[in-house]
């Protein structure tokens, strides 16, 4: 199948439906709660929540024996908030920092996990296969009520998010303004924290444990890059979600043995790297090329204020010198002498230049613009 | 017990060690997610060592993994450093986007070899006796065994060698640059060991628990000392202690090796982090206790310093008016009472000779707040409790 085929059956048939809607909504859901944990600085609660929620699954299978993914993700839930809050009880309440507390509930969690798991296989119990789709996913498993599922999560979030929206923004930028104007500031943040892992443990049957993490920053850390404004952000983190929801969709179907997991967060990646370049205002490449122009600027000033320290000693300002005593450390090339001949700064005879009437009042002003606009 | 079971026994002590003495820096570092995201990275370099070598336990392969952990580190610093994003989201961007890499990689490459994630992720450790080190037809042990081994001796004796730098370095970084020690130098030494480490136990732990075994003794045994060199001896015991009371659990339950050693590491981290003296969350719970109650009681005793109306120093008039419940008034009354602060006539309270000295003394803490007064004021304090 190439991708031809893809878009043209995505409408007609029922499984791919079903997994490019799921990847797509899990993509918007997982961008709009990432952003505000990439801006909250918990990046990494994503991962530490997707592993501490394995063992809520093996337990919940345990105990109920039903093979129901309803059930088993109320587990992942269970699991993935007792992880989340004992993270922050250890940060609260020990001198441990955040790294080793996330480091330590994940690998402890996943862990017990696993020992869960294989217990579980060795059990004279022919029910068990399939649970280890939960460790890396397995999007081809989603069905209608899945989908269904995923809808209803989105649209409780959604809805969460546009109530609490100015709490959970004065949250994100100004805690103790928040507390001050009296707002229950615990309660947001579990809110949110609750509202991450809700996020994640839905995710954990498309894109699996591993890689949830990514799911969750990279359409938020792409986002970031083209806006300062929060709506704005989440919005562009929701559509990043989606397009890479569906794009790995495509190209895992169009190809033989890709896992669409890791597919997509490949492609969410290359979102980040190229919002990383190519965005306008913090984007690498349009800095560096900001970077070149201030330098060349000041380079320019530079030559004209060594031509205006020349001019100075002589009555007439605009008699001319050779071009030899400007030198490479006056920040002096044949371009930037070119250039203030363009601007009509200096004119040039030969190997001779001269200060134009001009160019020495610009260059007397050169460093009067600061004090001037200050006095003003 | 059978010569496979005791060896079995060995390999995972050996990993807990290897594993805790890199994991003590990195937690005192602030670093321990990086373990993380190294242990999941190394994927694609064991991916393509195994693709060249096709032996699971190959030098190069544990070279290439190794390099791929250390430009994990740089990668992330880079991105970090572009001010893009902060560190732990570039953490969480690398990690994944290189092991999705090492996955694609498998998928569609190695097909028919062994080699699968599982296997990576999950390792297995009851395996591990059945690979032998046979040189010209003399058995020597497990493979894995010799691995563990050279790098248990390899760190341990970079420990020793530069263990002045490292402790320097670690808590002080301006002191060591300072000094003539590199940092850069230090930094990426550790980063080196840990990959090394990482990918010489993957294979019998796996790559995700691992992490634990380099962030759990580690952080057990932070709760339970300051001193370095006692944290690190800490650490390797609790390593070690789950790694073999772990084998055991596994014994019993039938059950995956690794999962049953964090199992263990999870349990002795649950208990010390409940009990630990100073620490552990009893205490600390205990303590704010304690503080909750001092700081009541300077409220009251300056009330009463500040007021000579009998009707704002009487008993059920300061229930109301610094607005506590009856049950904390009662405790701080009492306590006071106890420490001969107050006298009560009639239902007045008024302070004794000593109250008013203490709470002038107070007073002059809170309002000049000099430094000289604090340890004075709080010797004061553990007079009152209890």
């Amino acid at each position: 199948m190439n991708l031809q085929d893809y878009f043209s059956l995505v409408f007609s048939d029922y499984t791919l439906r079903n997994i490019t809607l799921g990847t797509a909504i899990l993509g918007a859901v997982c961008g709009m709660l990432g952003s505000f944990a990439v801006l909250r600085k918990q990046s990494l609660l994503g991962d530490a929540i997707s592993h501490a929620a394995l063992p809520g699954i093996a337990v919940a299978f345990l105990v109920t024996g039903a093979k129901d993914s309803n059930i088993l993700l109320l587990g992942a839930l269970v699991s993935g908030l007792i992880g989340a809050f004992w993270i922050r009880a250890i940060v609260t309440k020990t001198h441990l920092k955040s790294d080793t507390a996330l480091g330590l509930i994940l690998s402890l969690f996943f862990g017990f996990g696993m020992l869960l798991l294989t217990f579980i296989q060795k059990q004279p119990n022919a029910n068990q296969a399939g649970l280890d789709k939960y460790l890396f996913g397995q999007a081809a498993t989603l069905i209608e009520a899945d989908v269904w599922l995923m809808v209803i999560v989105a649209t409780a979030c959604l809805s969460i998010l546009l109530i609490f929206w100015k709490e959970f923004k004065l949250l994100l930028f100004d805690v103790n303004y928040a507390k001050t104007l009296g707002f229950n500031t615990k309660f947001i943040d579990s809110l949110m924290t609750s509202f991450i892992v809700v996020a994640i443990v839905i995710g954990l049957q498309t894109v699996g444990v591993v890689l949830m993490s990514a799911m969750l920053l990279a359409p938020a850390a792409a986002a970031r890059q083209w806006t300062n404004s929060l709506a704005k952000m989440v919005c562009l983190a929701a559509v990043f979600g989606a397009f890479s929801g569906v794009l790995g969709t495509a190209v895992s179907a169009s190809q033989n043995n890709l896992s669409t997991g890791p597919v997509i967060v490949i492609i969410a990646g290359v979102f980040v790297l190229f919002s990383f370049i190519f965005s306008p205002k913090r984007g690498l490449l349009f800095k560096r090329l900001r970077f070149i122009k201030n330098r060349r600027d000041l380079e320019l000033h530079k030559t004209l204020a060594f031509m205006h320290g020349i001019a100075e000693t002589h009555s007439n300002t605009s008699h001319p010198h050779t071009v030899k005593i400007l030198n490479n450390f006056q920040g002096y090339t044949k371009k930037t002498l070119k250039k203030l001949a363009d601007k009509d700064y200096v004119s040039l005879q030969g190997n001779m230049w001269s200060l134009t009437d001009k160019g020495f009042e610009a260059a007397s002003n050169l460093y009067n613009q600061l004090t001037k606009s200050n006095n003003e | 017990m059978s010569s496979a079971q005791l060896e079995i026994q060995i390999i995972a002590s050996l990993v807990a060690i290897a594993c805790a003495i890199p994991g003590t820096f990195l937690v005192l570092r602030k670093m321990a997610m990086i373990s993380d995201a190294i242990s999941h990275s190394i994927l694609p370099g064991i991916v393509v060592g195994f693709f060249i070598t096709q032996d699971l336990n190959s030098p190069l392969l544990i070279l290439l993994a190794a390099v791929t952990g250390v430009i994990t580190v740089v990668l992330v610093e880079y991105i970090q450093k572009t001010g893009l994003v902060k560190e732990d989201t570039a953490i969480g961007l690398v990690f994944p986007i290189l092991f999705s890499i090492g996955v694609i990689l498998i998928a569609k490459n190695a097909n028919d070899v062994h080699l699968d994630i599982d296997a990576v992720l999950l390792g297995e450790l009851a395996f591990s006796p059945f690979n032998r080190f046979v040189i010209t037809g003399v058995d020597l042990g497990p493979k894995s065994l010799w691995v563990i081994g050279t790098i248990v001796l390899i760190t341990v004796g970079l420990l020793i060698a530069f263990f002045k730098e490292l402790k320097v370095s670690t808590f002080d970084a301006g002191l060591a640059a300072s000094l003539g020690f590199s940092p850069m130098l230090l930094h990426y030494g550790l980063m080196t060991v840990s990959s090394v480490t990482t990918v010489g136990s993957f294979d019998a732990v796996g790559a995700i628990l691992v992490v634990a075994l380099m962030i759990a003794p580690a952080a057990t045994a932070y709760l339970l000392t300051t001193n370095l060199k006692k944290m690190l001896i800490y650490a390797v015991c609790f390593g070690v202690f789950s790694a073999i009371s772990g084998y055991w659990l596994a014994h019993g339950l039938d059950a995956s090796i690794s999962g049953s050693i964090t199992t263990v590491l999870g349990f002795v981290f649950l208990l010390v982090y409940l009990i630990a003296p100073h620490r552990g969350i009893i205490a600390v719970l205990y303590r704010e206790k304690q503080q909750r109650i001092e700081v009541s009681l300077l409220v009251f005793l300056l009330h009463l310093s500040n007021h000579n109306e009998k009707e704002e120093r009487h008993v059920k008039h300061l229930n109301e008016h610094i607005n506590w419940q009856k049950v904390q008034s009662k405790t701080v009354l009492d306590l006071a009472l106890k420490n001969n602060m107050i006298e009560i006539n009639e239902h007045i309270v008024s302070l004794t000779k000593k109250g008013e000295a203490f709470t002038k003394q107070a007073i002059s803490y809170i309002v000049t707040n000099e430094d000289s007064e604090i340890e004075h004021i709080k010797e004061d304090f553990f007079l009152f409790r209890g």
